[in-house]
């Protein structure tokens, strides 16, 4: 099968590369690109652990081809912390204990910072229903949820 | 309630791998990679049972692309012995047939061969060239049709042990068990109230959100290296060892950061199968299972029946309890049915008990350990029918447990007498919550309800170094499956008295650190805390050493005190205290590196018990149950990171949610699995719970230096029954049997309260 030639950009950086027109864009990630830190919990879009933004939309990664990243702006885990600062979503997940065994981290990080991207100041329950698409067995989504509303609210406060 | 001495135990401080975690850095199971490395994807059963009478690889083989395919042909066959693994035991004769079917499918996905190929592609391609000629046989999936005399046999060769006289022929019956402790009918005599009830469970998956993933890479000289997400290196490398008659000590095994288990990473599937195929190719091999594989053919836990029992005076103490259970092993013996039996009632000081437990093979995956394997099954009988006592005496369910809770001294029914608990304590600090103080809103109701988890010591090892610029790396060999670094390092730095940030943990691969237990049965912080201790305290006695050996005085004049050594009195002399850096810098002068090291089998892991309490509301058109309010309180011994202790109690209720309300496996009458997918199978998201509300109580296990008791099992036996008694008290409607899905409680519901047509 002849392989596709696509120009995108990944974390601020252009980025092209050749993939089978079948692949996901999950899998040309962590394949073709070296970046494993979005993770495959179920490839059909049920666990949100390949959670990725595409021209800022969250989207499940497993359910996106590769080739329709052609000219689109995407945004994975690895480009979160910035130089050596983690982003404060990163720096509360870790002072709460909002994770336990991480492989669902990456995901939930993405989405939370999807969030507080287009609403700063989230309730409880939009933020449940928000991260809905996202599964975590280890932590009960408790200490999740308050590292989220920590970070609006200190986010807000910065802001004002 | 925590020590005011420690300094640092009792702390929250950040994880040692936190930064790794958030940023994507850390690398998981299906992470690794090795040039010219294949994948190897494994065929499976479409069929519940069948007799495979051949199976014709040659134009799978043929393809391009594809470097080997194996069978059960390249595995030799394992005597019929029993080997512990995890929290089960486990027989190699089934393990090898369960990684790879030999005579027979035993359930639909069973391995029955594999092919490692230079792209998946390629090897998906093979898969659907393997021909092979199964004869379909009857099948059987649920526990009591597989008991029942005319159920379809899966082992001709199984008859039932612990009966005597032995059964004359082979049944789906592996195993009966017995548990007696005193006269239960002489008990029931004198009991004025009696309930009895029978309950059933159904299978539920650990739903690890991580897949099983791994890659093996097999040398012509014989060595193996295998990187692995699993629970227990060492028990892959055991395995390994003996499936493929390869020595020990020329397996490799590094454990992954481990994407959750539960339990169910602590058995081999795919790792036998990896290092088979590279052995053959020559190559790495990488093998990565997708969910539905995971659902397909890895183990849950089983479901079960359990009737029980209990009479009681009008007081409230109860005088017996009885209890039959019946858990599905899945396709080969060895369900959790001891630990399902020796909880059922152990919270409870009762003279006169009897369990029986029965231990049913059936054609569904064997089931693997899931947190508290066998408890939450038992205590979902035992603590409804308790409520249902409560009811029926008028009594507050908290005052029911406190009149008959087991504490020091309590002899246990499957023999040991416990020593220092904290059961009455915890359902104290329930009973004094503001949760249970508050009234219920309308609309609501509340569950009660307890359990029990013995926890788990076992065999552990680890070594501590001090480099040359005095900071201290412990080493050890558990997966951190849920913060452990973060404990290990804490009582390092507390033992040394030295920083939290001067001590590093790290995990080693089974060639760099002796042999460790799995992390699992909530042993790690107890028993490899034990040992990294240990290992400091041998650390620390080296230090005294080389301090006595710069001042020329006794080892025995020297003390550690705060991180430094220093003279014991002011009759040894007058000597500045010298710190780990100070030692660490003269070391080669004094001896050489400063290590220490420790190996043990921690004894007194001491048991857990947990009390919850939940405030939910029913609806009764659909039959959805919303939880409002959650209160968990355990005694936990001390809690040496509080954060990830509170983590482990908020995690397992919400497991134990999921168990109660919605997860099942589904079967058709074809007896393949319907849901296969977290589409289909359920578990609870984010936007179905409340805040889970923890209560640490915290009674020091005196078997442990910092008092640490396991903690994270027990958090998954009270849920199940504390969201059905208070299901129960909302509707007035009982269920017996699990999940309480809308589908199951709406109908429930509807048989019991027929509603109006003009509804």
């Amino acid at each position: 099968m002849a392989k596709t030639h696509v120009s995108t950009t990944i974390n601020g950086e252009p980025v092209e590369f050749l993939c089978d027109p079948t692949q996901s864009l999950l899998d040309v990630l962590r394949d073709n690109l070296g970046l494993t830190g979005s993770k495959e919990g179920c490839g059909s879009g049920d666990c949100g652990a390949c959670s990725v933004t595409l021209d800022n939309r969250l989207v499940c990664s497993c359910l996106i081809l590769a080739p329709e990243a052609e000219g689109h702006s995407i945004r994975t885990i690895e480009g979160m912390a910035q130089g050596d600062q983690l982003h404060p979503l990163q720096q509360k997940f870790v002072e709460l204990a909002a994770l336990q065994c991480g492989i669902c981290t990456p995901g939930f990080l993405v989405a939370s910072k999807a969030l507080l991207d287009r609403n700063p100041d989230p309730t409880e329950t939009e933020i449940r229903y928000w991260l809905a698409g996202n599964l975590c067995r280890c932590t009960g989504y408790d200490k999740i949820i308050r590292a989220v509303m920590e970070v609006a609210a200190d986010m807000r406060e910065a802001a004002r | 309630m925590s020590n005011g001495s420690y300094k640092w135990i009792g702390t929250r401080p950040n994880r040692p791998d936190g930064a790794d975690k958030v940023t994507g850095r850390a690398r998981f199971g299906a992470d690794f990679n090795m040039p010219g490395q294949l994948i190897g994807k494994v065929l499976r059963s479409p069929h519940a049972h069948a007799r495979i009478r051949s199976i014709d690889t040659s134009a799978a083989a043929a393809l391009p692309g594809v470097k080997a395919v194996v069978t059960a042909q390249d595995f030799p066959d394992q005597p019929n012995v029993v080997v512990p693994t995890g929290e089960m035991q486990v027989n190699l004769r089934d393990v090898t047939r369960n990684v790879m079917a030999r005579e027979k499918a035993l359930y639909e996905g069973h391995a029955v061969a594999a092919v490692a190929a230079t792209t998946e592609a390629v090897a998906r391609q093979a898969l659907a060239l393997i021909k092979v000629d199964y004869e379909v046989l009857p099948h059987v999936i649920d526990v009591e049709a597989a008991m029942k005399d005319d159920a379809p046999v899966l082992h001709d060769h199984l008859i039932t042990e612990g009966v005597k006289p032995a059964p004359d022929k082979a049944s789906n019956i592996a195993k009966r068990m017995d548990n007696v402790k005193g006269d239960v009918e002489a008990g029931f005599r004198q009991a004025e109230v009696v309930i009895e009830r029978r309950y059933a469970t159904q299978p539920v998956h650990q739903g690890y959100i991580e897949p099983h993933a791994t890659l093996a890479s097999a040398a012509e000289d014989g060595q193996v290296q295998i990187w692995s997400t699993t629970q227990g290196h060492f028990q892959v490398r055991g395995f390994c060892s003996r499936l493929l008659g390869v020595e020990a000590s020329q397996i490799r095994v590094t454990p992954s950061e481990i994407g959750g288990g539960f339990g169910g990473k602590t058995v081999v599937y795919l790792e036998p199968v990896a290092m088979r195929l590279s052995q053959k190719t020559g190559k790495p091999v990488k093998m990565v299972m997708s969910r539905e594989e995971v659902f397909r053919a890895s183990g849950p836990a089983p479901g079960g029946t359990v009737a029980v029992k209990i009479g009681a005076r009008r007081d409230g103490r109860i005088v017996a309890a009885e209890c039959t259970v019946a858990l599905q092993a899945g396709a080969f013996p060895g369900s959790p049915l001891g630990p399902a039996c020796w909880t059922s009632f152990a919270c409870y000081d009762i003279d006169n008990i009897k369990v029986v437990g029965f231990d049913v093979v059936s054609n569904r995956p064997k089931v693997a350990a899931y947190r508290a394997p066998g408890a939450p099954i038992s205590a979902w009988a035992v603590e409804s029918t308790l409520d249902i006592l409560a009811q029926e005496l008028g009594m507050d369910p908290i005052d029911l447990r406190l009149k008959n809770a087991a504490k020091k001294g309590t002899k246990t029914s499957y023999g040991p007498t416990f020593d220092t608990i904290g059961f009455v304590e915890t359902l104290e600090a329930v009973k004094s919550s503001a949760h249970y103080r508050s009234p219920v809103k309308p609309g609501m109701a509340r569950g009660v309800a307890a359990g029990f988890w013995f926890n788990v010591g076992a065999d552990s090892s680890a070594a501590a170094h001090v480099a040359e610029d005095g900071t201290v790396t412990v080493i050890s060999g558990n997966p951190d499956i849920g913060g452990s670094r973060a404990s290990l390092a804490l009582m390092a730095a507390e033992e040394l008295g030295v920083d939290y940030d001067k001590v590093r943990p790290v995990i080693a691969d089974t060639s760099s650190i002796g042999f460790n237990f799995v992390t699992g049965g909530s042993r790690v912080t107890f028993a490899t805390g034990l040992a990294v201790v240990n290992s400091v305290k041998d650390m620390i006695r080296e230090l005294k050493v080389r301090a006595a050996k710069t001042w020329k005085v006794d080892p025995e004049a020297v003390v550690w005190e705060n991180g430094h050594a220093r003279p014991a009195g002011s009759n040894v002399g007058e000597f500045e205290p010298l710190s780990l850096a100070d030692l660490a810098a003269s070391a080669g002068r004094t001896g050489g590196p400063i290590n220490g090291h420790a190996q043990l089998n921690a004894q007194g892991a001491g048991p857990g018990f947990g009390v919850h309490v939940v405030d939910l509301a029913v609806d009764r058109d659909t039959g959805i149950v919303t939880i409002d309010r959650y209160t968990a309180a355990q005694d936990v011994g001390t809690a040496i990171h509080p954060s990830y202790v509170e983590g482990q109690l908020q995690g397992g209720v919400v497991q134990g949610v999921g168990w109660a309300l919605n997860e099942e496996y589904i079967y058709n009458a074809k007896g393949k699995l319907d849901n296969p997918g977290f589409l289909d199978y359920r578990m609870p998201v984010a936007s179905d719970l409340p805040m889970i509300e923890t209560i640490l109580v915290e009674v020091p296990n005196p078997h442990h230096p910092y008092g640490v008791r396991g903690v994270g099992e027990v958090p998954i036996v009270p849920p199940l029954a504390a969201v059905g008694n208070a299901v129960a008290r909302a509707t007035g409607v009982r269920m017996t049997d699990l999940p309480m899905s809308p589908p199951r409680l709406s109908a429930a519901l509807d048989a019991a309260t027929p509603r109006m047509a003009a509804e």
